[in-house]
């Protein structure tokens, strides 16, 4: 990967490829967010748009794990998951405990059934 | 109680910055950035590079996708549209979160910095924290907040870059699950009305099968999909109440 390595195509890249692909909905939002009312519809209606959509990010990097995590089996990134969500239901609604339990459980279960 | 950051810009801005210290966000960004940081090295991008995405992106499952799409020699083109799609989110998050920060005839440039700095744990964080200030002294908590994530971010790249070679591959996927781990219990946690609660466990089934099925746009499909069927049992519930 010497081209990656060397010279400005690496940051030209992040720039094309990373930085204006993402950042375009950002503007977005910016630009269509001026005209509205507080408590327009819209903003209700994006919100629950909003949240489904971090739903489907979560789901979509467990269920389709790239790089290292895909080498710990699916059962066991899925198990880790519903423990974490488990605990914090279960545990005064704390994120710190529902993330802790589900990655201690990744852990575990990495480590016995490895892929 | 009054918050403390009331009083001055400044004050607004250090609590923003205590109030990033002190949430599990920090840990969570530490760990992914850990983990993003392993992987620029595997992949033989400089130190200094995966900090300036980190600045620039500011989005975890984007720079991912950045690094092993470019890394493993993948279309330059191709990369940009799955960057973009995982970007979706960021959208309708500045739609929610600037009507929260701005007071009426708030000048643009006060909101540029929040647009940019626009991300899922500042997102969740402000919409929890910042309805308790005066509407005058949000932008500055936002920006403090988010400055003190970035800051994290950034030095945990470095810390990931160099520790790359002595991190085994299991530590490596622990700390990659770090985020949708993260993404998954902090939305359950701010789901506190109906609405979103049936928009969250929507999103969590109708996104992986759309995924699945190879429909494309997955994440804008699951969005707009899981979104309006929540909404629309929201205002039949209005109305019918």
């Amino acid at each position: 990967m010497s081209h990656t390595a060397f010279g400005l195509w690496p940051y030209l890249a992040l720039v094309l490829v990373g930085f204006l692909p993402n950042e375009i909905w950002r503007v977005l939002g910016l630009v269509l967010v001026r005209g509205l009312d507080e408590d327009s519809q819209f903003i209700v209606w994006s919100r629950a748009v909003a949240t489904a959509i971090l739903g489907a990010v979560a789901a979509k990097l467990i269920v389709f794990s790239t790089g290292s995590l895909a080498a710990i089996p699916f059962a066991v990134r899925l198990a880790a998951a519903v423990c974490g969500f488990a605990a914090f239901v279960t545990v005064k609604r704390s994120v710190f405990v529902g993330v802790a339990v589900g990655e201690a459980v990744l852990l575990l279960g990495g480590f016995l059934f490895p892929g | 109680m009054t918050p403390p950051a009331a009083s001055s810009s400044t004050s607004a801005f250090l609590f923003g910055l205590r109030s990033a210290v002190s949430s599990v966000f920090i840990l969570v960004l530490s760990g992914t950035y850990v983990g993003l940081g392993a992987l620029a090295h595997d992949f033989h991008f400089s130190q200094w590079w995966l900090a300036l995405s980190t600045v620039l992106i500011w989005a975890g499952p984007a720079q991912l996708i950045l690094i092993t799409a470019l890394g493993t020699g993948g279309s330059p083109v191709e990369a940009a549209i799955a960057v973009s799609l995982s970007g979706i989110r960021l959208f309708p998050m500045v739609v929610t979160l600037l009507p929260l920060l701005r007071k009426k005839g708030s000048p643009l440039r006060n909101m540029l910095l929040p647009t940019h700095f626009t991300s899922v744990s500042m997102w969740i964080e402000n919409m929890r924290l910042a309805p308790a200030l005066p509407v005058e002294r949000r932008v500055a908590f936002c920006n403090g907040l988010s400055s003190a994530y970035m800051a994290a971010a950034c030095i945990c790249g470095f810390v990931g870059f160099y520790l790359a070679a002595g991190l085994p591959p299991l530590l490596a996927g622990v700390l990659l699950f770090l985020t949708p781990m993260a993404f998954l219990i902090s939305t359950a946690r701010n789901a506190t009305q109906m609405i979103d609660r049936i928009a969250l466990a929507l999103g969590l089934t109708i996104g992986p099968a759309i995924t699945a099925a190879h429909i494309g746009l997955d994440l804008l499909w699951t969005g707009v999909i899981s979104g309006t069927i929540a909404y629309g049992v929201h205002r039949l519930r209005k109305t019918s109440a």
